[in-house]
């Protein structure tokens, strides 16, 4: 526990030098240095999609040079001519296309987050009037982004509290102790209350790990989300799209006869059938789809409404809608935090009810 | 064609349909809980079930408006 400790501290300490390094560098020039018009929607947007950096703030000095402190990650891209690394400090945080970075004989810029690769001759980002690159092509872009990041931050959070709890429940068959004490509670919990009375007795170990997996990937990845600056990930459309499809993939393949009667021999008039038919395959569909879209607006919708909250101070341009704006992101955030839990506790609950559905014995 | 207003009054429609029926979930379940507060644990994980149900119909409308 005490080396993990200090594995944790030391990667902030590391983290940290980095985020020094990048406030120390030269932001290039804003060249309107007037009052900018505050943008919520365009904030908001910024804050709830991925990025390649960890951006924390702004500030300008007294020069009037805006300075960004962010923490860079690397950018990894697969060009024709191979793979191409870098940090994405070397865009020194233009996103409009018109910083361009030399890589080993190719010219990349970022705009709105994504990187693409110019044309020979071409300076600057084009776009037709369908907002098609008339001069770039956009390389396969495999970077760690923030939402990367902060997965792989997740699964290594996961594996070592999880690896220390196992470690602590063989050594100690005893009462649970240390991180064990905190993690068993909660995964008795799924046994009992989520997956046994879901899947049932009978054949509820095979889906064990996958549901506890996915409960504890979704809670952990909801409370990192929560942090401020940190990567949105169970918000991010992809990422919800392949936790469902698991859902789906074990649903179906651990699926005995009479679901499939169910959806191909209806018990109802053969007449029926060419409604009935499509609709039970849709429904196989469907089912993930919502599991897909609950957890991704429940995250999102809660993202924004805190940020739309912080906006306001901003919108009427006064301190006195602080205080209300600030009470009201507190209680929302406090909600969050329930969100957290319940919406990691509704995807096992469902995937459960789901995969139980499809292996239930006819009767 | 600015479809934002419509789009900010479709996703009130969805707030107020998916309010009347947690609300009556709720409700129904309160009552319940009332009557057999034995099966309180029973009654919560249904309930829980059936509001994530009507709250991903809302969700879909939400996310609709979002898209315009």
């Amino acid at each position: 526990m005490k080396k993990l400790l200090r594995e944790v501290i030391f990667s902030i300490v590391v983290l940290l030098s980095c985020v020094n390094a990048k406030a120390a560098e030269k932001e290039h020039n804003n060249n309107n240095n007037n009052e900018e018009e505050f943008n919520s929607v365009e904030m908001i947007m910024h804050h709830i999609s991925d990025a390649h950096d960890f951006h924390f703030f702004d500030y300008t000095d007294e020069a009037g040079v805006k300075h960004a402190v962010s923490l860079p990650l690397p950018i990894i891209l697969f060009t024709d001519n191979g793979l191409t690394c870098f940090m994405s400090c070397a865009f020194h945080h233009n996103d409009d296309g018109t910083y361009v970075v030399s890589k080993n004989g190719e010219n990349f810029v970022k705009y709105h987050e994504k990187i693409y690769q110019l044309n020979e001759g071409a300076s600057s980002l084009e776009f037709d009037e369908h907002h098609h690159p008339l001069n770039a092509v956009k390389p396969i872009d495999i970077s760690i982004t923030k939402n990367v990041f902060s997965m792989l931050l997740s699964v290594v959070l996961l594996l070592s509290l999880f690896g220390a709890a196992g470690r602590s429940a063989r050594k100690n068959p005893g009462a649970p102790k240390g991180i064990l004490a905190f993690l068993e509670p909660i995964v008795v919990f799924i046994r009992e209350d989520i997956i046994i009375p879901n899947v049932g007795e009978k054949k509820h170990k095979k889906y064990i790990p996958y549901l506890v997996t996915v409960f504890f990937f979704i809670f952990f990845n909801n409370l990192l989300g929560l942090i401020p600056s940190g990567a949105n990930l169970t918000g991010n459309i992809a990422v919800t799209l392949v936790l469902s499809v698991f859902t789906l993939l074990i649903t179906n393949f651990s699926a005995n006869k009479d679901y499939w009667k169910h959806i191909f021999l209806p018990p109802v008039p053969k007449a029926l059938y060419p409604i009935m038919v499509p609709i039970e395959i849709i429904g196989i569909l469907t089912k993930p789809f919502a599991l897909m879209i609950r957890l991704f607006a429940n995250i999102t919708a809660g993202h924004i409404i805190i940020l739309s909250l912080i906006s306001l101070i901003f919108v009427f341009k006064s301190i006195f809608i602080a205080p209300v704006s600030v009470g009201f992101v507190l209680f929302m955030y406090t909600l969050e935090l329930l969100v957290a839990l319940l919406q990691a506790y509704i995807f096992t609950l469902l995937s459960a009810l789901f995969i139980g559905q499809a292996i239930q014995e006819h009767h | 064609m600015d479809f934002g207003a419509f789009a900010a009054i479709g996703a009130g429609l969805a707030a107020i349909g998916a309010g009347i029926g947690i609300g009556n979930i709720g409700g129904s379940a309160m009552e319940a809980i009332a009557r057999q507060p034995e099966a309180t644990s029973k009654i919560q994980t249904n309930m829980i079930i059936a509001a994530a149900l009507i709250e991903g119909v809302a969700l879909f409308a939400v996310v609709v408006a979002l898209m315009k």
